[in-house]
């Protein structure tokens, strides 16, 4: 079977949905949707034990075979850890959708088929082998991320944080794609896999560093690092379902999977090291604290998501210092680091998934998603509760949750930062330390914050815009799952560890193990009465506590913050910096008419052409060749140009147009003079279809007497003309003294006959020889046709356009 | 203010189907002489501008009740889909194939993709030229 087709199941499955949501409107769409995700989930979980072996699964289908561009597959560890949270996430999510959304009032065929896409996006961005189908996949994640976001398309904040998610991971995917092409320069190969076998070389790089940053930039975009990070608040605007699909689970995390996935390729350099931790700290430390300014539940948990984000990515910065610690491997500490990571990826998706369905079930059910209005609502919705309570306690660092355990591993991962004597870890490692803890101490806050404010204290119902009340039951089955999941993995993380985690730390740090069996991590929730780690978590646990509890006291002090230097600020500087600027750019030189934009154009052709003509040396004007000029050549000549005279001074429209026709005509007949039959005819035609349209367009045209706006001479106009004029006669005369290269035209004399079996030379090359260009040509009419009905049948009168603003 | 045209109206009744066969027999003689889907496309709109010229819009609109847009659509699908056909055969996107067939009545003929090509070349100028000019001729 070959497993790169599944790949694009969900895409294929997308193209059903309209049809079945217009058909069958009596069933929610999707429960037929949430077959895709099921079944592909039942797929990947088959291929567990091959992988728990350490093999991979490879598979390819050729995409465009001449660019050396395909699909490969290449399922190992981390994809298939990766793969398996996509669907079965997806599979949760869309279980939940189906209470979230209602079927009659949203689109839901939208809203499925954009999911679908995600789904594909997402499996091709974890299997891809090959960086241009990877690249390929991330920007179609953006994309389809883009549209979800913008779901609700009428709301102003809808669009507008759509728009600014797109601008801010299209922005990185192309320094991504920067960063592609130079490995794949460097490299020679398209393959990760082979980039990675050939890694010690390319350190050597002089690109190496340039590589390295540009595929960062990506990565950090996309899982929303610092300072990249302000379009994941205002992406909460998407359903609940989607933010918490895409915006915690799966789609922020495609950076996280692509710093894992290149880690052995880029371990070895202290730049990664140090940004990939570095930043990943920072992150960590600013959205734990700015998650307690929000106000918005959603928001809360979009901060929080930056935060956790932040957690992973510094650990997999840790975990790239194994790769330097040399002989003493087996004890390496940093081993953990990445273990730590995978594993709190695990835990991450499901206490954050189930955090972001209960904020979708409270905003649902109490109509505000507002903290402020919030309030006990621990009595009114008991398993929303339960659910949040255990979702939080996991997400701060408690036992008996699953949260504990990779909090604790995080701990030790960046205790031991400091015992790296290479690159100044070894002095900086300390306020790194610091820096982890406090963060841990924010973690702590608003995870009661977030808990303790919606479903305890005191219930405001005058302030909910609903009656508050539990959620239906179908809505509560996702969360419960996962809210399961939380507490079974406390018990049970060796399950979980030897399965999922220890496949995937073998696909980020091949250099220090060959197989499964040699990764002897065990979790245990349990180090021991000195271990440090069990000290900083009650030195987290008492400060956040007594943080919580004079929260009201300190909070407001984030009012305090100064609001114009934010990087939301910035980003809407930069947003509007760019559209005023090339709109005064534009401006500049686009003024409305056509005998400016005629201008620039025969200004282009002098320059071009002479500057070429020059630079090649090709002026060569010799008469010898040329046949004599015949009388009647030099009568239909002068028609020629004494009908052009006339166009340009005729008193009246009517009798210009006449003469453009007579210009026309004339060279219809120089064209039968010289034995172009097909040319003259065309000629012809069209001079007569063109005049006829003229002299429809005349009726229309303003009534100006032309005596009154007679023409004035302007010699930059004339001197342009003159200019076009000499041009063509040099490139003429000089094309027709010299052969350069052989005339094509004995090949199509040889051929025209016995390959392209026709006789007409002329139509043969429309049709056949170049019929790429014909069929362009013909395009660009067809548009040109639509251009013309779209200016003159749908012209928006001045009472439409302000009808149509107020609609807005 | 409509001036009497009856020479011009009684002339196109005849001429208008003369330049119309004329532009068919151009379309399919166009591979071996000139001609071809371009000119026969401009000589059919010719001819229907004709009739534009000597009758109203009206009433050449009720004589050939036509959607230029769709033809456009039409021509446009039709010439894409012969380049595109070749790819089912597993041979490069836009190659032509053509063969000597006896046909009843007309003889040996050649029967070629590319008059098919042409076909959707010659609907699209026919669409798109008379589009332009109905466009703006009932613009008011």
């Amino acid at each position: 079977m070959s497993f790169v087709y599944l790949i694009f199941i969900p895409m294929l499955a997308a193209l059903l949905i309209p049809f079945l949501f217009k058909k069958l409107s009596g069933i929610h769409t999707g429960w037929f949707v949430l077959i895709v995700p099921v079944v592909l989930f039942g797929i990947y979980t088959t291929l567990l034990p091959k992988v728990q072996e350490g093999e991979s699964i490879t598979s390819s289908f050729e995409w465009i075979p001449s660019l050396d561009i395909s699909f490969i597959s290449y399922i190992d560890g981390l994809s298939l850890l990766f793969s398996l949270l996509i669907t079965g996430i997806g599979a949760l999510v869309v279980l939940y959708s189906i209470f979230y959304l209602d079927k009659t009032r949203e689109q839901l065929h939208n809203f499925y088929v954009y999911l679908m896409l995600f789904m594909t996006a997402m499996l091709g961005v974890v299997q891809s082998d090959h960086i241009i189908s990877l690249y390929f996949f991330w920007e179609l994640t953006s994309i389809s991320s883009f549209l979800l976001i913008g779901y609700w398309y009428k709301r102003d904040r809808s669009r507008f944080g759509a728009l600014k998610s797109m601008m801010i991971t299209v922005f990185g995917g192309l320094m991504m794609l920067g960063g592609f092409l130079l490995l794949s320069l460097m490299g020679d190969t398209y393959s990760i896999r082979e980039l990675i076998a050939q890694a010690p070389e390319l350190a050597n790089h002089e690109w190496f560093v340039w590589s390295l940053v540009l595929v960062l930039l990506g990565a950090f975009t996309k899982s929303a690092q610092f300072p990249f990070y302000i379009w994941l608040p205002d992406a909460m605007e998407a359903p609940t379902p989607v933010s918490a699909y895409l915006h915690s689970a799966t789609m922020v995390k495609a950076g996280i999977y692509l710093v894992a996935r290149l880690t052995p390729l880029y371990a070895s350099s202290e730049w990664w090291i140090w940004l990939v931790t570095g930043i990943g700290l920072l992150t960590l430390f600013w959205g734990s604290f700015f998650a307690l300014k929000q106000t918005d539940l959603k928001g809360i948990l979009a901060f929080s998501t930056v935060s956790q984000l932040g957690l992973i990515m510094s650990l997999l910065g840790a975990g790239a210092i194994a790769f330097h610690t040399g002989i003493d491997r087996e004890n390496s500490i940093f081993k953990y680091a990445a273990f730590a990571a995978i594993f709190h990826l695990v835990n991450h998706a499901t206490f954050k998934g189930s955090l972001f369905m209960v904020a979708g079930i409270v905003d649902h059910e109490t109509g505000t998603r507002d903290i402020r209005k919030l309030g006990g609502l621990m009595s009114l919705m008991p398993i929303s509760f339960t659910i949040a309570l255990i979702g939080s306690f996991s997400m701060a660092g408690l036992p008996p949750f699953n949260g504990f355990l990779s909090k604790e591993m995080f701990l030790s991962g960046i205790l031991s930062i400091h015992e790296f004597n290479l690159f100044a870890f070894d002095t900086w490692g300390i306020p790194l330390l610091v820096v982890a803890w406090v963060a841990s101490v924010f973690t702590f806050v608003y995870s009661f914050y977030f808990v303790f404010r919606t479903f305890t204290g005191k219930h405001k119902p005058d302030l909910l815009p609903k009656e508050a009340h539990e959620a239906p039951l179908g809505m509560l089955i996702s969360p419960t799952i996962l809210g399961l999941l939380v507490v079974a993995i406390f018990f049970i993380p060796n399950l979980i560890g030897d399965t999922l985690v220890k496949p995937a730390v073998l696909a980020v740090q091949p250099f220090l193990y060959t197989s499964t069996n040699d990764i002897d991590i065990h979790i245990a929730a349990w180090h021991g009465l000195e271990s440090p780690e069990l000290w900083m978590t009650v030195g987290i646990v008492a400060l956040g506590l007594l943080l919580y509890l004079t929260l009201s006291k300190w909070q407001p002090l984030y009012g305090k913050f100064p609001q114009g230097f934010s990087l939301n600020r910035l980003y809407d500087s930069v947003m509007d910096l760019s559209e005023t600027g090339t709109n005064r750019f534009s401006n500049l030189y686009m003024t409305g008419y056509m005998r400016s934009y005629l201008v620039y154009m025969f200004t282009g052709i002098i320059i071009l052409t002479i500057s070429t003509v020059f630079i090649k040396d090709a002026f060569d004007i010799s008469f010898a060749t040329l046949a004599p000029i015949r009388f009647y050549e030099l009568i239909i000549a002068l028609v020629l140009v004494a009908g052009t005279v006339t166009i340009l001074v005729a008193k009246s429209r009517l009798t210009s147009i006449i003469a453009l026709g007579a210009v026309g005509y004339s060279v219809a007949l120089f064209f039968v003079i010289f034995n172009a039959p097909d040319l003259a005819l065309t000629q012809l035609v069209i001079e007569t279809v063109s005049v006829a349209l003229f002299l429809l367009a005349f009726y229309h045209l303003p009534k100006l007497n032309r005596h009154e706006n007679r023409m004035k001479f302007r010699l930059g106009n004339a001197l342009v003309a003159f200019g076009v004029g000499v041009t063509v006669t040099i490139v003429a005369l000089s094309a027709h003294s010299q052969k350069l290269v052989r005339s094509i035209s004995s090949y199509y004399e040889k051929t025209v006959y016995t390959e392209a079996g026709g006789g007409n030379i002329v139509n043969v090359i429309l049709v056949d020889y170049r019929g790429f260009d014909t069929l362009f040509e013909i395009a660009v009419l067809s548009i040109a046709s639509l251009g013309i009905i779209g200016m003159i049948k749908l012209r928006l009168t001045k009472k439409k356009e302000v009808n149509r603003i107020e609609n807005e | 203010m409509k001036t009497n045209d009856v020479i011009l109206q009684t002339m196109t009744k005849v001429i208008f189907f003369i330049i119309i066969l004329f532009s068919i027999h151009i379309f399919f003689a166009g591979h071996y002489a000139p001609g071809g889907g371009f000119v026969g496309g401009l000589l059919t709109s010719s001819g229907i501008v004709l009739l534009l010229l000597a009758f109203d819009l009206k009433t050449v609109s009720s004589m050939l009740p036509i959607n230029y847009t769709v033809m456009v659509a039409i021509g446009l699908l039709i010439a894409l889909g012969t380049a595109a056909g070749s790819i089912f055969f597993n041979v490069p996107f836009f190659t032509h194939v053509y063969d000597y067939f006896t046909l009843p009545l007309l003889g040996k003929q050649s029967l070629h993709t590319a008059a098919l090509f042409d076909a959707g070349v010659y609907l699209v100028v026919v669409g798109v030229t008379m589009t332009i000019i109905q466009s703006i001729g009932e613009d008011e």
